[in-house]
């Protein structure tokens, strides 16, 4: 039986402890009415070997397409010491650290971890971590209504320009609590948000401004500026932001005036793989003051009975196993092994080595833009300076190129036609550190082929070639 | 000592990060950062060091028996991992067209399919990252259903006084009041409390069953009943599902939605915290509700449902798909497992935990419960020695630290004073849960004989017992340097 381990000696033992003549009858508080039989519609078991060959096939169906999408997930190279270390059982195998004592490993790392969070986005304190960047963003804009005393409203200024499934995601979660989400338009020619647009809403009482860096047009905001209008309008600042870019760009901290009042955003690009999505992190970091309106686990250091350093679960009564209907969230598990995974990677890269990563990225796409600009009808669509992604203009319908490069194993990019048809014919492209300068060059010649087909053949929606 | 105090100036890893450096000019200086972040600055060979002795530090599933209650600590199988980690699975973006997807999309519709059949409801949706977010979907589509029907006076949530603490969060969340129903003498819920609360304004209950108190809620068709008359919804906390699976369903007991915690039944890993996963499936009345995506099949093709041809859903919960390689991990498991062994996993999950109970109150030990059979845990309550010893449950908690083994849940459920509840899951073998028992029984003695011992234990961890109350007073979240 896999991963039981009774036999048939064990079994009978056990019953007569019991006093139970068969398993069975340890069912028997269940109303026979409710029992169900067979299982019928789940397969049969199959042998580690089996299921081994079924899901080797199954990862190998679709190839290894030569991937330029960013769009929230970036393809970063994780060093073979961070996996190795964080599959270790210890790590891999135990639960919240609800026994300090026996957590001592865990519990250290993650204080190590909200030292690193706290490090790259300069602000004071991190938690452990929520799912993922866009649900993080949702427990952001709640914990900014509830911390936002000066404001009634339960509104919202979010950016057109912010991630469209993040801005989904918020939608989903905090629509039942009456808060109300205002787009804020960007500007066609910068990609920036709008400065007319927000300053329509100066007076207005609003609790929070969102403000990406980057946006999701991979384009860099001014930050300052809207830091400082958000508080001279008696809002809180909360930025989405990614980690990687952070060894760069200044620290949300350092943003404007005061700095933002929370910091949120995705972990993946912190030694998480694509993997289809997930599990990553989203990572949440705030001002001293907003503490305890923070969501999720948080560790503090403390000494034990003999005045020796120790680390323990700290702040336990805004979390829901304490203060259930009155918590500040409802998180539970979150996603600490990714956390694991990230402070691993950290430390192996240190800031110079994250560094080192942001600006082979950021050049890296300012190569592809390059390459793919001096295509007939391609062209960058925004003026605004970028970290590491770019919008561009296609000479064909986004969603024809895309397919076409597909079908030839190039990933060329996220089409934003559904997400914003005022953009025409656009792609959001990235290309991190791990794309090579040949890899660059597929993409081109590959899209360069594709749209000469299309000019010879315009009613074609895919060349023969 | 810290990563960070192993630092020093200068010092790195370079294996790690690109050889050269590249240009930075195309970012103004206006944006920059002005100064490097604080990082530790260390060798690989340091960092590998540092990190396999805190893991050391630990107590996990692999290295000590774990008998965390509600929180299904059971063995998970390494060919989860590795197969779910082959490159295909982990390259593959998540914005990757349908075309270059349908591997791992095949994997998911199975998944999909099989929870379906498992748990006997009409639809399954996997995005939930986890059982919390899975119950907010939950509470999140029982008001939908209400709105699209504008039965919009429905503004409370029933949950039993020994409910897990996400249940009350997760409705408020939702929007909803909360209000608590008594558990009675014999675990089962109150149910003449619950007529006397059910009404116009109910939208619904959210019950566990095995319950929380580690028995199975005897009167879950009347009790679906009497919830259905007076128009409100059940919803079904899947954290117990280990002790049921293969034997009753909860789409069979009368539930419109239930949450499965995948990192628990499914055996995925619990990764120190997380990631979980928490799919949900629902009756056919709810089905338009489901949270995005989904995968449906389409011919030969297997395709996404999203917000575009699922109108009316509660939407997105995640960015992309949720915790896509937890989901590939409960997969491999299943496969693994299979009809049969979906069944073995209540029959001996149940049989470990009746065993356990049974030598425990042999032992000298009092069941919370004593008239009823443990369902895949049990609960036993120490208020006795409490009293008679000044031993109390933590005590006992700590002290087991010291015989290698993981507490159990301590004082939860709420309502039950003094309270261990222990799960010993199903892949235990009968040698482990003796040992258990031994050193139960050995603190016991010593509580008796030397309760100074085990009122200070642990003795033989890293740390001695922690002030927490100096941690949350004087709050040091973060090294500073």
């Amino acid at each position: 039986m896999p991963f039981i381990p009774h036999t048939e000696a064990d079994i009978q033992a056990m019953l007569a402890i019991i006093g139970a003549p068969d398993i069975d009858t340890l069912f028997d508080e269940i109303p026979q009415a409710l029992r169900c039989g067979e299982l019928e519609k789940i397969p049969q078991g199959m042998s580690e070997m089996e299921v081994g060959r079924l899901m080797n096939v199954r990862a190998r169906q679709d190839g290894q397409p030569l991937c330029f999408i960013g769009a929230g997930a970036y393809d970063h190279h994780i060093p073979a010491a961070v996996w190795q270390l964080a599959t270790r059982g210890e790590f891999y195998t135990a639960y919240t650290p609800y026994q300090a004592e026996a957590s001592q490993g865990t519990l250290q790392l993650l204080y190590e971890f909200q030292s690193m969070m706290t490090a790259l986005t300069v602000m004071d304190v991190s938690n452990t971590s929520l799912y993922d960047g866009a649900s993080a963003l949702a427990e952001a804009v709640l914990m900014a209504v509830r911390a936002n005393r000066k404001s009634k409203s339960k509104r919202i200024l979010l950016p057109r320009s912010l991630h469209p499934a993040y801005r989904r995601v918020v939608h989903s979660i905090v629509r039942n609590q009456g808060i109300e989400l205002v787009e804020l338009p960007f500007d066609m020619e910068s990609g920036q948000t709008d400065p007319e647009g927000l300053e329509q809403y100066a007076g207005e009482d609003f609790a929070a401004l969102v403000i990406p860096q980057c946006n999701f047009f991979g384009v860099l905001e001014s930050v300052d500026e809207l830091t400082d209008w958000a508080h001279a309008n008696r809002m809180l600042a909360v930025a989405v932001a990614n980690p990687v870019a952070l060894a760069v760009l200044q620290p949300p901290g350092e943003w404007g005036e005061q700095g933002a009042d929370i910091c949120c955003g995705e972990g993946q690009p912190l030694g998480a793989p694509l993997a289809s999505g997930g599990p990553y992190f989203g990572f949440l970091t705030c001002t001293q003051k907003l503490v305890r309106q923070m969501p999720g686990r948080i560790i503090g250091r403390t000494l034990d009975l003999d005045g020796k350093t120790g680390f323990t679960l700290t702040l336990q009564a805004r979390e829901q196993h304490i203060r259930r209907s009155k918590a500040t969230s409802n998180i539970c598990t979150n996603q600490g092994l990714m956390v694991t995974a990230a402070t691993i990677h950290m430390s192996l890269l240190g800031a110079q080595g994250l560094e080192r990563v942001a600006a082979a990225c950021h050049a890296n796409t300012g190569k592809l833009v390059k390459a793919l600009s001096g295509l007939p009808g391609v062209s960058p669509v925004f003026k605004g300076a970028v970290f590491h992604e770019r919008v561009l203009r296609l000479p064909l319908e986004t969603k024809d190129a895309l397919r076409s490069l597909a079908a030839h194993n190039v990933l060329g990019g996220y089409d934003l036609s559904a997400d914003y048809p005022e953009l025409g014919n656009a792609v959001l492209v990235c290309a991190t550190e791990m794309r090579s300068d040949e890899d660059i060059e597929q993409y081109r010649s590959k899209l360069e082929r594709v749209i000469n087909a299309r000019i010879q053949t315009p009613c074609k929606l895919k060349p023969d070639w | 000592m810290l990563i960070f105090e192993k630092s020093r100036a200068g010092r790195r890893a370079t294996a790690q990060a690109p050889l050269q450096e590249s240009d930075l000019d195309g970012l103004p200086q206006q944006f920059r950062r002005r100064q490097s972040a604080s990082m530790p600055e260390v060798s690989e060979m340091q960092v590998v060091r540092h990190y396999t002795q805190l893991s050391q530090k630990n107590f996990s599933i692999d290295t000590h028996f774990y008998p965390l209650g509600s929180c299904t600590m059971k063995y998970n199988p390494r060919a989860s991992n590795s197969l779910a980690s082959l490159p295909g699975f982990l390259a593959r973006h998540p914005l990757a067209p349908e075309t270059h997807s349908q591997g791992f999309m095949g994997c998911m519709y199975d998944l999909q399919e099989m929870l379906k059949e498992a748990t006997g409801m009409f639809a399954v949706s996997l995005s939930p990252a986890a059982g919390a977010q899975g119950e907010f979907a939950g509470v999140a589509m029982i008001r939908a259903y209400h709105d699209a029907r504008g039965d919009d006076a429905r503004n409370e949530i029933l949950v039993p006084d020994a409910a897990h603490g996400t249940n009350p969060a997760s409705a408020v969340m939702c929007g909803y009041k909360v209000r608590e129903i008594p558990t009675g003498g014999d675990g089962d819920i109150d149910v003449e409390a619950l007529k006397g609360v059910l009404g116009p304004q109910t939208a619904g209950i959210m019950l566990t069953n095995p319950s929380t108190v580690g028995v199975f809620e005897r009167r879950i068709k009347e009790i679906a009943g009497l919830v259905h008359e007076a128009g409100g919804l059940l919803y079904y906390d899947g954290a117990n599902l280990n002790a049921i699976l293969g034997k009753v369903r909860p789409g069979d007991m009368g539930f419109d939605v239930i949450h499965m915690n995948l990192h628990k039944t499914f055996s995925t890993p619990h990764g120190g915290g997380g990631p979980g996963a928490g799919p949900v499936g629902v009756s056919e009345r709810l089905e338009p509700y489901l949270p995005v995506p989904m995968v449906a099949q389409d011919g030969a093709d297997y395709v996404w449902l999203t917000e575009d041809n699922r109108a009316e859903s509660i939407g997105r919960l995640s960015a992309f798909a949720g915790n896509a390689g937890v989901l590939l991990r409960a997969y491999i498991y299943a496969r693994l497992l299979g009809r049969d062994g979906m069944h073995r996993v209540a029959e001996f999950s149940t049989l470990n935990a009746n065993y356990l109970l049974k030598r425990l109150t042999d032992a000298g030990f009092d069941a919370a419960y004593p008239q009823r059979r443990a369902s895949h845990e049990f609960i036993l309550t120490l208020k006795r020695q409490a009293r008679e010893l000044g031993v109390n449950t933590m005590d006992f908690a700590k002290r087991l630290l010291d015989f290698g083994v993981h507490a159990p849940t301590t004082y939860f459920p709420l309502l039950v004073p003094e309270c261990l509840l222990i799960e010993p899951t199903e892949t235990e073998a009968q040698d482990e849960l003796d040992r258990f028992v031994d050193s139960m029984t050995a603190i016991l003695q010593e509580a008796q004989n030397d309760p100074e011992r085990v009122k200070s234990a642990p003795h033989d961890l890293p740390v001695r017992r922690l002030d927490d109350v100096r941690a949350a007073r004087d709050l040091d979240l973060a090294w500073k340097g």
